[in-house]
């Protein structure tokens, strides 16, 4: 009697167990997806992987130190651009809003339009490297045979000097690359130049 | 005599045909069996594909490969069907199905239905893998050529052919398999036991199976929903590793690691309760500290969780955060001091007899602490920031979670072949396997440390001449290591044909467990009545 009452409530329990397994199963699913969105939020709000800040204005607070900025510009291969830095190499100060330029050409007879993926090096100084202004926040539509001076303004934030990981840096590297921009979003299946962009 | 007879009329019951027998099986002895043999035809292929590079590896220049593409195939192939196909079938599947029922005296699993689909999903997931190494991969080649990590954008991007996109669904089918497998082994090992078997009581073998099937549960979800995000980024258009429209490669490299961590410990762990039955068995003591043994592999199943990044020094980590994963990753070396040091005390004035399952997990005792130290170096991130993707890398974990447990693996087969099948294995042929074995391990990848330090890169087909030495040592070494493999093959047959008898316990007073109190074979069902446990 008593062997066949466990033996139920056994079944049940096997059953609940299950479920609960299944549970966090779907859970673990859910999260590895969530971590997406919440990957980007933590790369935006901390620097983390080099990811730039965005400011409306400069802080005005100047220092008497100045930083070496650097400047990077790739292209990818589905792109049919030429993409450089104008200057190589500024010195700013620390605190101080510059202005610099980079010069883009569409080497088709179509137009073509890019987005600007960006990053800084190095990877912990993202944090205080802040744009007012950048080409890179929207797309740029380049007509056939076109060239552009694209300017970017940027100051780096007086805090880097207080921060124990950052405050040694004397040079940052600002990079970027230029994809297509088609409105078709799959470049990995499209072959390339397939469309002829808008 | 009347226990044998029962066995066989229950026998001519429950199964009539072959085919119902082991298509639509539900029995854990059957399935576990069935487990075994996937494993064995998955290892021999494997074990090819490693051939195969090693002998590409033997000299410098091109010998067998006329497309070094094609030689990345053989890698990612040999690196997944080792992992998913061979030691994970083994160990949970095989030594799991067939043993934790009988260790903690349960008559079936909880879901014996589910068994069976787990273990055909695993069929089919293999059907698949082996399928992808004959599609078209990276242009101008077949089969998945990405390593078993498949980085984005090299599996996105660099691999247009749809064998990759056979890979992601043979995982996908893979990672069900074990999920369900997990959930039955959690239910199984909580809710069956036999009266008076606490969790306190159970076998260390049962508790490294409950240990890796809750890692099973929490990670094989992330690589599910990883392989899902890079089937719609090649296929469907999404973008989530795609830095051209947002996405980020390096999400990808979080979520697999975040996977393949745990999945390491998922391949040794229940190695570890394996080797600790044998070691107490052979000592014919008690296992030492067997609560801190129980809750060493508990706490490297929640370590193992949070070190994930170890794997990406060279991804670019800031100070503080590569600082934190070197901490973590040296914590594991505690809990896994733990388990060497009390084999080890176990031994410590024990009665020892050197029977072949005995030799087999000293040779994993020995090969895994190696291996554990070269861990221990590699955490380092400044160190390696030198060694990431050189031979040392390749050296150090295969002395752990490969050769490791694949001497795990064939120390439960002596120790538990008597029981499963009912025959005595050839002592001889046993510990000549064992002797060829580990001479050939130790001869390939004890040179691979000196290759890695020397700066060779892994995952290519050619290398410079100032490689050529230990290369040749490391491939001699590898076709020692098969021919012990041929030896193993041969004994198995040696022993089915010559069909000595083994007795119920044949290893004596130092085999306390339950299984041994039953008859070898065990009869189709064991335990309708459940043994009280003192």
């Amino acid at each position: 009697m008593s062997d066949k009452t466990t033996q139920t409530e056994r079944r049940d329990r096997k059953g609940i167990i299950a479920l609960a397994l299944s549970g966090l199963v779907a859970g673990m699913v859910g999260l590895s997806f969530a971590a997406v969105p919440l990957y980007q939020m933590f790369c935006q709000t901390t620097g983390y992987g080099g990811a730039t800040q965005k400011a409306e204005a400069a802080p005005g607070e100047v220092l008497d130190r100045t930083i070496t900025i650097r400047f990077d510009a790739n292209v990818d291969r589905d792109l049919p651009w030429t993409f450089a830095p104008v200057q190589r190499v500024m010195d700013v100060k620390i605190g101080e809003s510059s202005l610099a330029f980079f010069r883009a050409h569409n080497n088709t007879d179509k137009p073509v339009t890019g987005t600007a993926g960006f990053n800084v090096a190095p990877e912990s100084a993202g944090r205080y490297f802040t744009k007012i202004e950048c080409f890179c926040f929207t797309k740029q539509t380049l007509a056939a045979g076109q060239s552009v001076e694209m300017p970017v303004t940027f100051f780096v934030d007086p805090k880097i000097v207080d921060d124990d990981t950052t405050k040694n840096i004397s040079e940052i590297t600002l990079s970027y690359t230029f994809y297509r921009n088609d409105d078709q979003p799959d470049v990995a299946a499209a072959p390339a130049g397939q469309n002829s962009g808008s | 005599m009347a226990h044998s007879a029962q066995a066989e009329a229950a026998h001519h019951d429950d199964h009539p045909t072959f085919f119902r027998r082991w298509f639509f099986s539900t029995n854990h002895k059957d399935i576990g069996t069935m487990y075994l043999i996937l494993a064995l035809v998955a290892g021999v292929v494997g074990g090819l594909l490693s051939m195969a590079m090693r002998a590409e590896l033997m000299q410098p220049g091109m010998q067998i490969f006329g497309n070094p593409e094609i030689f990345n195939a053989f890698v990612t192939a040999h690196g997944l069907i080792m992992v998913f196909f061979m030691v994970m079938p083994s160990t949970m599947g095989g030594f799991g199905n067939w043993m934790v029922p009988l260790m903690i005296g349960a008559p079936d699993m909880a879901f014996p239905r589910m068994n069976n689909i787990s273990f055909w999903l695993l069929v089919m997931a293999f059907s698949l893998l082996v399928i992808s190494l004959f599609m078209p991969g990276a242009p101008g080649a077949t089969g998945v050529g990405a390593g078993w990590t498949i980085y984005a954008p090299l599996s996105t991007k660099g691999i247009p052919g749809i064998s990759m996109d056979f890979a992601i669904l043979a995982l996908h089918l893979a990672g069900a398999s074990s999920i369900l497998g997990a959930i039955n082994f959690i239910t199984t090992i909580f809710n069956m036991r036999a009266p008076g078997m606490t969790l306190h009581k159970m076998p260390l073998f049962v508790w490294a199976v409950l240990v890796t099937a809750f890692l099973l549960l929490l990670s094989l979800p992330v690589l599910a929903g990883a392989i899902t995000m890079l089937l719609t980024d090649r296929n469907f258009g999404t973008a989530f590793f795609d830095s051209a429209h947002g996405g980020d490669p390096l999400l990808w490299q979080h979520l697999f690691w975040f996977f393949g961590h745990p999945e390491v410990y998922i391949l040794i762990i229940p190695g570890f309760g394996i080797v600790s039955q044998i070691v107490a068995t052979f000592s014919k003591k008690p296992v030492f500290g067997y609560l801190g043994m129980a809750y060493a592999m508990v706490a490297i199943g929640v370590i193992g969780f949070v070190v994930w990044a170890h794997h990406m020094y060279a991804a670019g980590l800031s100070v503080n955060t590569q600082a934190y994963f070197v901490f973590a990753t040296m914590v594991i070396a505690v809990p896994t001091g733990v388990k060497i040091f009390s084999w080890i005390a176990t031994m410590w004035g024990g009665s020892l007899s050197f029977k072949t399952p005995m030799l087999w997990a000293l040779g994993f005792i020995f090969l895994f602490t190696i291996g554990g130290v070269t861990g221990v170096v590699l955490s380092n991130a400044g160190v390696d920031r030198s060694f990431h993707d050189t031979y040392y890398v390749v050296a150090h974990f295969h002395y752990t979670m490969s050769i490791g447990a694949v001497f795990s693996i064939f120390a439960g087969w002596y120790y538990w072949a008597p029981k499963m099948w009912g025959y005595m294995y050839s002592e001889a042929l046993g510990k000549l396997h064992f002797w060829l074995m580990f001479i050939g391990a130790n001869l390939t990848f004890f040179p691979q440390h000196f290759l890695g330090l020397a700066g060779m890169p892994r995952r290519y087909a050619d290398y410079p001449d100032a490689y050529a030495g230990w290369n040749m040592v490391s491939s001699v070494g590898a076709y020692v290591g098969f021919a012990g493999l041929l030896v193993f093959l041969f004994s198995i047959a040696y022993m089915f044909a010559k069909k000595q008898k083994a007795a119920a316990n044949p290893w004596g007073v130092g085999a306390t467990t339950l299984e041994w109190t039953v008859s070898s074979p065990p009869p189709f069902h064991t335990f309708e009545t459940l043994p009280r446990i003192k």
